[in-house]
Order: structure tokens, then C-alpha cells, then sequence
């Protein structure tokens, strides 16, 4: 197997792993929407429910991971099939992507749990 | 249509409801991308204060901004029911019900814009 293929092999496995972990997250973080939004949206009111939960510090660690996992290699099919761009450069940009995502994420999780 | 060399029937792959449904996961997928940055720097504003959190949920009550909450609430869903929609076919070999699963997928994302909608 060459390098390229299993690369390939690899992100593809990558991508649908993260994908069944959002598949869960995302059904949580939109029943937690509608939850939160009846009645109105206030900083309190998110607060009181996110800060010194454990529980919901291990959810959105995770699910940031899982984002900055799915995120760029999404952005990677855009990449190659819509814009033709390949190669190394683009990798590159894409992995920086996937680690601002991992260190807004983070930042956010920590502004509203801890 | 097209008729191949054995004489069998079949459409363009881009006159397919499946070629709709890639599209709308792709360009939901790219939206959401390109919201989550913005997202995240929202959230870490109650890292400075509280306040400057609900200052800026003050600013989101405006109806515009109210629609484009919507709307992105809307691509979450779609592209999660579309995601769903692509792990099953890949996984579970349910090609045959491929309508079926586009069914569900529509009716998955309509159910929780309704929901949100209503929450508003």
C-alpha cells in the first residue's frame, strides 16, 4: 500500500469515526438548543446549567475534538473537487484550521463550564 | 437518461435526488464550517465576563439575526440527517432503501426546524 493510499484510507476512516461521534453530539446540542432557547437565551441561564458540570465539560471537550477532526478533512473534499487544489499547501492550511478549531473549542468550553 | 452498452436505463447522476442531498450536506457542511470560528469566539466572550456574553445574546434578538439563528439551526440538521443518512448507506448496506433514508433525513431536519422554531 503506498503512502497516498493509506492516507487516504486513514482520513476516510477518520472522517466517518468522527461523524458517528457528532452524530450523537449534535443530536444533544440540539435538543440542549431548543431546551435553552424557549422563553429567550440569557448569559445566566447558560451559565447556571454548563458551569462546574463535569458532565458537560467531558461532552464538549469531545465534541470539539470531533469537530476539528471532521471540519478540515471536510473542507479537503471542497478543496480537491471543487477548487482543484491539491497538494501539501493545502494539508497544511487545513490541519492549522482543524488546530484553531481545537484552541477556540477548548477556549469556549472553558469560558462556559469552568 | 441515458441507455448504456448492455441496455440498461439509467439518469445522470446529477438529475438524482441523492445529487440534492450531496449538495445540501456539502454546503451545509461549508456553512457550518465557516460559523463555527465565529461561534466559539461568542462562547469565550464569558471568559472576559457574563456580561459580555449577554451582551452579545441582547444583539441576537433582533429578528434577522433571530432568522439566521434559525437558519443555521436548520444546516445542523440537515447535515447531521444527511450524515446519518451517508454512515447507513456506507455501513449498513441499505441501498434499496435509499428513498427511505431521504425521507427521514427531510423529515428529520423539517421536525427540528419546526421545533426551533417554535422555541424562538
Amino acid at each position: 500500500m503506498t503512502q497516498d493510499v493509506r492516507r487516504e484510507t486513514w482520513l476516510w476512516f477518520a472522517q466517518r469515526a468522527s461523524a458517528a461521534v457528532l452524530a450523537i453530539c449534535v443530536i444533544v446540542h440540539l435538543i440542549t438548543i431548543i431546551y435553552a432557547t424557549r422563553g429567550g437565551l440569557s448569559a445566566a441561564e447558560i451559565l447556571a446549567r454548563t458551569r462546574g458540570n463535569g458532565a458537560w465539560l467531558v461532552f464538549y471537550i469531545v465534541f470539539v475534538l470531533a469537530v476539528a477532526v471532521h471540519v478540515p478533512i471536510g473542507l479537503r473534499a471542497i478543496a480537491t473537487e471543487w477548487l482543484g487544489w491539491t497538494g501539501s499547501a493545502r494539508d497544511w492550511v487545513l490541519a492549522a484550521f482543524g488546530v484553531v478549531l481545537i484552541v477556540m473549542g477548548l477556549r469556549a468550553t472553558w469560558a462556559v463550564v469552568l | 437518461m441515458r441507455v448504456n452498452s448492455i441496455g440498461t436505463r439509467h439518469y445522470s447522476a446529477r438529475r438524482r435526488p441523492a445529487y440534492a442531498a450531496f449538495l445540501v450536506h456539502r454546503l451545509s457542511g461549508l456553512a457550518l464550517a465557516l460559523f463555527l470560528p465565529i461561534h466559539f469566539w461568542v462562547l469565550g466572550q464569558a471568559l472576559r465576563a457574563e456580561a459580555a456574553l449577554e451582551g452579545f445574546l441582547r444583539w441576537t434578538d433582533s429578528p434577522m439575526v433571530k432568522a439566521a439563528e434559525w437558519t443555521l439551526v436548520l444546516l445542523l440538521a440537515a447535515h447531521a440527517g444527511g450524515g446519518l443518512r451517508l454512515l447507513a448507506l456506507e455501513f449498513l448496506r441499505w441501498r434499496d432503501w435509499q428513498r427511505s433514508l431521504l425521507a427521514i433525513a427531510t423529515a428529520f431536519t423539517v421536525l427540528i426546524g419546526l421545533a426551533f422554531a417554535l422555541a424562538l
